[in-house]
């Protein structure tokens, strides 16, 4: 009953923040829970097959950058009139965008998991990496979508009826994903499937033995997990309007597996919290000084040898006390 | 014909470079199971180390000592304050922990030396060129590189086969559980280990600043390669560590050198270099994944 209060609090809080913001004239943090709310989306998606799955995937990041060059390739040519191999228009309509950002990358989850679901292990840690290093050089080879550089999507895809070139409306839309995806990932983890995902962590040759088909369970989660990490990408793409080989850069793979570590893994709502511990810190700790990263390394040290379990198990305790 | 030899030298050296890096890298996730990211933090410090010695006092070898001190130093350290603790949890915590220790160390670096890159001076008696064979004149120093890496390919073989502590390696990167239940001091053992692959580590950062530049950053470029390496050669195999190293370390280079200008032949000039470049870059990964495919636990793995 408590939990249930405190989530309806959060979600009003988080409905409301827009109005909280503006009467603190702190309009920037804005911008900053919007960010916090797609890394959110991305690193919950890797929590699924990392902390549900048991699955250490190193590359999320390649599928969090198809999604956002979806976005962008779409803009590109929308905006240049050019048809995408010679028969494809491109668009700026986010009903268009985000769904197909959705499916292209499944389709690469789906490709790249059937390969290293093979594998296991430090190998499948290890094969993830190197597919996302693949895609991020070819993205940083591709000369016609700006290589390096990226691409500026100099306009946030456009909804009907809403305006989306305000901050604040995008916030809204943000979060209703956010939202929307959260209470879906909570009734996926639940269900039968989320059952035998959690199964195959816990003893994958016990659920082989009782008849399931281990393998497929496991790609349909990574798939799963891709299309998570895709819809977080081409948000992202939409709220920084840029998408670059960055968005696939090992690091960024890094990045989210620790907000999933910070937060919890294994839990529902820990890689949000993650996310936003994660973000919240850097953005605080970069305004102090600019050898901020040394703070951040030191704490990162402090709370692997220091606690188990993340932002979750902390809450757990204090709230078991109080 | 000569440049493709130049490049096969090149290859060599780039190669053997790996095979210092991923000889220790190899042992430490083998035989601790610690995936230890702070692995090129050791070879950027072992390069500044030397590298700033060696200006100091104008004399290139006196860096050499400096470099593998220091590095097994830190070595020492952080395996005795951060990575003993994370001998028994999973990955995942490994990761994170030595992701930090990177952070540290590059931002300890910039705050000592700054963001430029720093370059070395070549020892005197190797800034030449060397005529290996006619018409093919070759930088005596890389060829240093190549022959300090063979002598210690060697020198490890020995080590690892003929000596007790090799025969305790050996038997820990194939079932650690049992070397420890026979009452090897395996503490000592790991801490011993750990401060080789730094040694090492510090080793080919100092050789490769005059090659390279010393730089922040550095560790986490060849880093990723170390890995490949260490992943295709097979976890806890030093024999799989200079197997894959050399191998990669030619590919690489041949890729890099050449497939920009057959792409030339087929494609305007600007694209395909950007292509030739991208796919040249991606070759490596291509294998790891192609090799990990056929073979799931790498070439020479260790206990299969």
């Amino acid at each position: 009953m408590r939990a249930r209060i405190l989530s309806v609090l959060l979600v009003l809080l988080l409905i409301g923040l827009p109005f909280l913001t503006q009467a603190m004239d702190q309009t920037a943090f804005l911008s900053l829970a919007t960010r916090i709310l797609v890394y959110g989306i991305a690193a919950a998606s890797l929590n699924f097959v990392l902390g549900y799955g048991g699955m250490v995937s190193f590359g999320h990041a390649a599928f969090f950058g198809i999604g956002g060059y979806v976005v962008g390739i779409l803009y590109q040519h929308h905006d240049t009139e050019t048809l995408l191999w010679g028969f494809l228009p491109g668009t700026n309509q986010m009903l268009i965008t985000l769904p197909l950002a959705v499916l292209v990358s499944g389709l690469a989850a789906a490709a790249i998991g059937a390969l290293s679901l093979r594998t296991g292990g430090v190998q499948f840690i290890m094969i993830t990496l190197a597919f996302a290093q693949m895609l991020f050089f070819l993205f940083v080879s591709l000369k016609t979508y700006g290589g390096e550089d990226g691409i500026i999507v100099r306009r946030t895809n456009e909804l009907p009826f809403l305006n989306m070139r305000d901050k604040t409306v995008l916030y809204w839309v943000v979060l209703a994903i956010a939202l929307t995806f959260f209470f879906g990932l909570r009734r996926l983890i639940r269900s039968s499937f989320g059952t035998v995902i959690s199964g195959i962590r816990q003893n994958e040759r016990r659920m082989a033995a009782l008849g399931v088909p281990v393998y497929r369970y496991k790609l349909y989660a990574f798939m799963l997990s891709g299309t998570g990490a895709g819809l977080a990408g081409a948000l992202m793409v939409n709220v920084l309007r840029f998408a670059s080989p960055d968005m696939m850069h090992w690091t960024k793979s890094g990045e989210l597996m620790i907000m999933v570590i910070l937060g919890g893994v294994g839990t529902l709502l820990g890689p949000f919290l993650g996310a936003g511990v994660f973000l919240m810190l850097e953005s605080w700790l970069a305004s102090l000084s600019e050898h901020w990263p040394l703070a951040m390394g030191l704490i990162l040290l402090a709370l692997v040898l220091g606690s188990r379990g993340g932002i979750m198990a902390l809450l757990g305790r204090i709230g078991g006390r109080g | 014909m000569i440049l493709v030899l130049e490049q096969l030298l090149n290859g060599l050296q780039y190669g053997v470079m790996l095979f210092l890096l991923a000889a220790g890298l190899t042992l430490i996730f083998g035989i601790m199971g610690v995936i230890n990211l702070a692995h090129g933090s050791l070879y950027m410090l072992g390069a500044y180390a030397g590298t700033w010695v060696a200006m100091q006092t104008g004399n290139f070898w006196l860096g050499l000592p400096a470099a593998l001190i220091v590095a097994a130093l830190a070595g020492f350290a952080i395996e005795t304050v951060v990575v003993r603790r994370l001998y028994a949890r999973d990955h995942l915590d490994q990761v994170l922990a030595t992701f930090g220790l990177i952070l540290v160390f590059n931002q300890l670096i910039i705050l000592m030396f700054g963001r430029q890159p720093v370059y070395t001076q070549l020892p005197s008696a190797f800034s030449g060129s060397i005529e290996i064979i006619p018409g093919l004149p070759y930088p005596a120093y890389r060829l240093l590189i190549i022959a300090v890496g063979l002598a210690v390919a060697v020198g490890l073989y020995l080590v690892i086969n003929k000596t007790r502590l090799g025969m305790l390696v050996r038997a820990g990167s194939t079932n650690r559980e049992m070397v420890r239940a026979l009452g090897v001091d395996i503490r000592m053992l790991y801490t011993l280990v750990f401060g080789l692959g730094a040694l090492l580590a510090g080793l080919a950062g100092y050789m490769a600043g005059p090659v390279l530049a010393v730089q922040v950053g550095m560790g986490e470029q060849i880093l990723l390669s170390t890995f490949v390496v260490v992943v295709i050669g097979g976890v806890g195999s030093i024999k799989g560590a200079f197997v894959a190293g050399i191998a990669l370390g030619v590919i690489d280079t041949m890729l890099r050198a050449f497939l920009p200008g057959m792409l030339r032949q087929v494609m305007a000039g600007p694209e395909a270099d950007a292509l030739g470049i991208g796919i040249s870059s991606m070759g490596i990964y291509l294998l790891m994944a192609l090799v990990l495919l056929i073979r799931p636990k790498g070439l020479f793995a260790a206990g299969s």
